[in-house]
């Protein structure tokens, strides 16, 4: 058997585990990769940063647990971001699993602005979580009229009327802009309905997956910034000086994607050499 | 600042880690293990929606209107709300062969509502938008220095040729020969390089996934220490 054959048919189990060794090791060595961000990913940076105290801001963190590792850094990175800036954070949920997950990072940023800054954000005044609702469509469609059609309540089951912060916020026209953190199509909602239909600035995070499919939205500015899969998690944070899992997942990000790469030129030689090998001779012709 | 994770927080950590090791194990092959986790993931998804959907959607949004809230005695300002509680249990007569074109009523609406909605929404979003965007919006800028340093108005025209190269390509009327062909190759060209960016991302998606389990480990490893 020769190397060309024997390449071919490698079991791809050795795949898996030389990739997982690659992916391992370095979550658990101490350097650091450079992280340059983009423009896309600066340009919801300064939007934040350019916000006034007491500015309402919208966070829609479409997303579930199997998407924490991409988004939930950009989740926290932003809510602290929002919290020290003193900006009125409203955040829902279009996600069914995902209302726990941001319960628990509006506690953790909580946590974490009471330890580093000096201040607990308190709920109902500095923030309110509106809960989760099924159909993203039509709850952003409602929430353009009046927040109060798809959300009577918070999560906590407080009448929104009564919340200090919601008070004389009715809909998109009351917040300075809306940023959708996703792992489906949720995103397409916010660009449908929330954009084209009432003109929200919107700017979306997403999974990696998705990012390339919305380049064409930012490019044609129905979104002023796209924060994509965990690398843009991590200029985020670089932005942010706040580094979390995502600027720590660099490193096994640059292991894995040279071992990709290195995969991938083997497949495609010995695919070539394979080609060579059997093209018909001008005898067998 | 140190933090001492409850009993509690730990079981539930080490159980989810376990299932971590329970679907991992599938990469080898099939096994017990990896069944015992995809059919707990399935039965505790429905069972969380259902509840969830109850909590957050029927009570808040219809039964509240209909009765005091948290008792059932009804309310009679607000009694309209009868008509969409109507409309949906026409729906469940779909599962009945006498019934069920009853449950068209309702989806007849529906359909109808959610077109009037989406069509003139996306004709604005995905066909006008973008043609601005791919053509009038684009600034044809020579001055500013854009990707790679390169002039953003070069980068402008790319988006332009490749737009309508990749435009031609899925035109069939007309045999893709002579220039009209080479315009064609250069769209599948175009289209080639947004599916290698799709899969890079993607890769950087898949491997991402992988590393937050890790992390999870070893944040698990951490609390048990």
């Amino acid at each position: 058997m020769t190397l060309h054959d024997r390449l071919l048919a490698l079991d791809r189990r050795w795949v898996f585990g030389v990739l997982a060794v690659f992916v391992i090791i370095p979550v658990f060595l101490k350097f650091s990769v450079p992280i340059t961000p983009v423009k896309e990913v600066r340009e919801i940076y300064d939007f934040v940063e350019g916000l006034r105290p007491g500015d309402h801001i919208l966070l829609s963190l479409d997303y579930d647990p199997g998407s924490m590792p991409e988004l939930h850094p950009v989740a926290y990175a932003m809510l602290e971001q929002c919290f020290v800036k003193k900006l009125k954070v409203i955040t829902l949920t279009l996600s069914t699993t995902g209302a726990q997950m941001v319960e628990e990072a509006i506690k953790d940023v909580a946590d974490s602005c009471r330890i580093y800054h000096g201040f607990t954000p308190q709920r109902g005044i500095d923030y309110v979580f509106l809960g989760y609702k099924p159909y993203p469509g039509l709850i952003i469609l409602g929430m353009g009229m009046n927040f109060r059609i798809p959300f009577p309540q918070d999560y906590y089951g407080t009448i929104l009327d009564s919340i200090p912060m919601m008070r004389g916020i009715k809909n998109y026209d009351n917040v300075k802009g809306v940023i959708n953190l996703s792992a489906g199509n949720v995103s397409d909602y916010w660009v449908a309905d929330g954009n084209a239909r009432y003109g929200v600035k919107l700017a979306l995070a997403m999974t990696g997956v998705m990012a390339a499919d919305y380049y064409p939205y930012y490019q044609s500015k129905q979104i002023f910034g796209i924060i994509g899969g965990m690398k843009g998690a991590a200029e985020y944070e670089t932005l942010c000086k706040n580094p979390g899992k995502a600027t720590d997942a660099m490193r096994a990000q640059v292991f894995a994607h040279v071992v990709i790469i290195i995969f991938i030129i083997i497949g495609n030689v010995a695919y070539f050499v394979g080609r060579r090998k059997n093209a018909p001779t001008q005898e067998s012709r | 600042m140190e933090q001492t994770a409850s009993m509690s927080t730990q079981i539930w950590t080490t159980v989810g880690i376990f299932l971590t090791f329970c679907l991992f194990s599938f990469l080898y092959k099939d096994n017990p293990f990896y069944k015992f986790a995809e059919h707990l993931v399935v039965g505790v998804s429905v069972g969380y929606w259902a509840i969830l959907l109850y909590y957050t959607n029927l009570r808040q949004n219809l039964l509240d209107h209909l009765f005091q809230p948290g008792t059932w005695t009804p309310k009679f300002d607000e009694l309209y709300y009868i008509i969409p509680a109507l409309l949906g249990i026409a729906m469940w007569t779909r599962f009945s062969k006498k019934y069920s074109w009853i449950s068209r009523y309702p989806l007849a609406l529906f359909l109808g509502i959610s077109s009037g909605i989406a069509i003139p929404v996306t004709m604005k979003n995905n066909v006008l938008s973008q043609l601005r965007g791919t053509v009038v919006g684009l600034g044809f800028d020579w001055s500013t220095s854009g990707f790679l340093g390169v002039p953003q108005g070069f980068w402008d025209v790319v988006v332009v040729v490749g737009t309508i190269s990749s435009l031609i390509y899925f035109f069939f009327s007309k045999e893709h020969k002579g220039a009209w062909g080479g315009a064609a190759k250069l769209g599948i060209y175009t289209l080639m390089i947004g599916f290698g960016a799709t899969f890079g991302y993607t890769v950087m998606a898949r491997i991402s996934l992988l590393i937050g389990r890790i992390q999870a480990i070893q944040d698990w490893w951490k609390l048990l220490g």
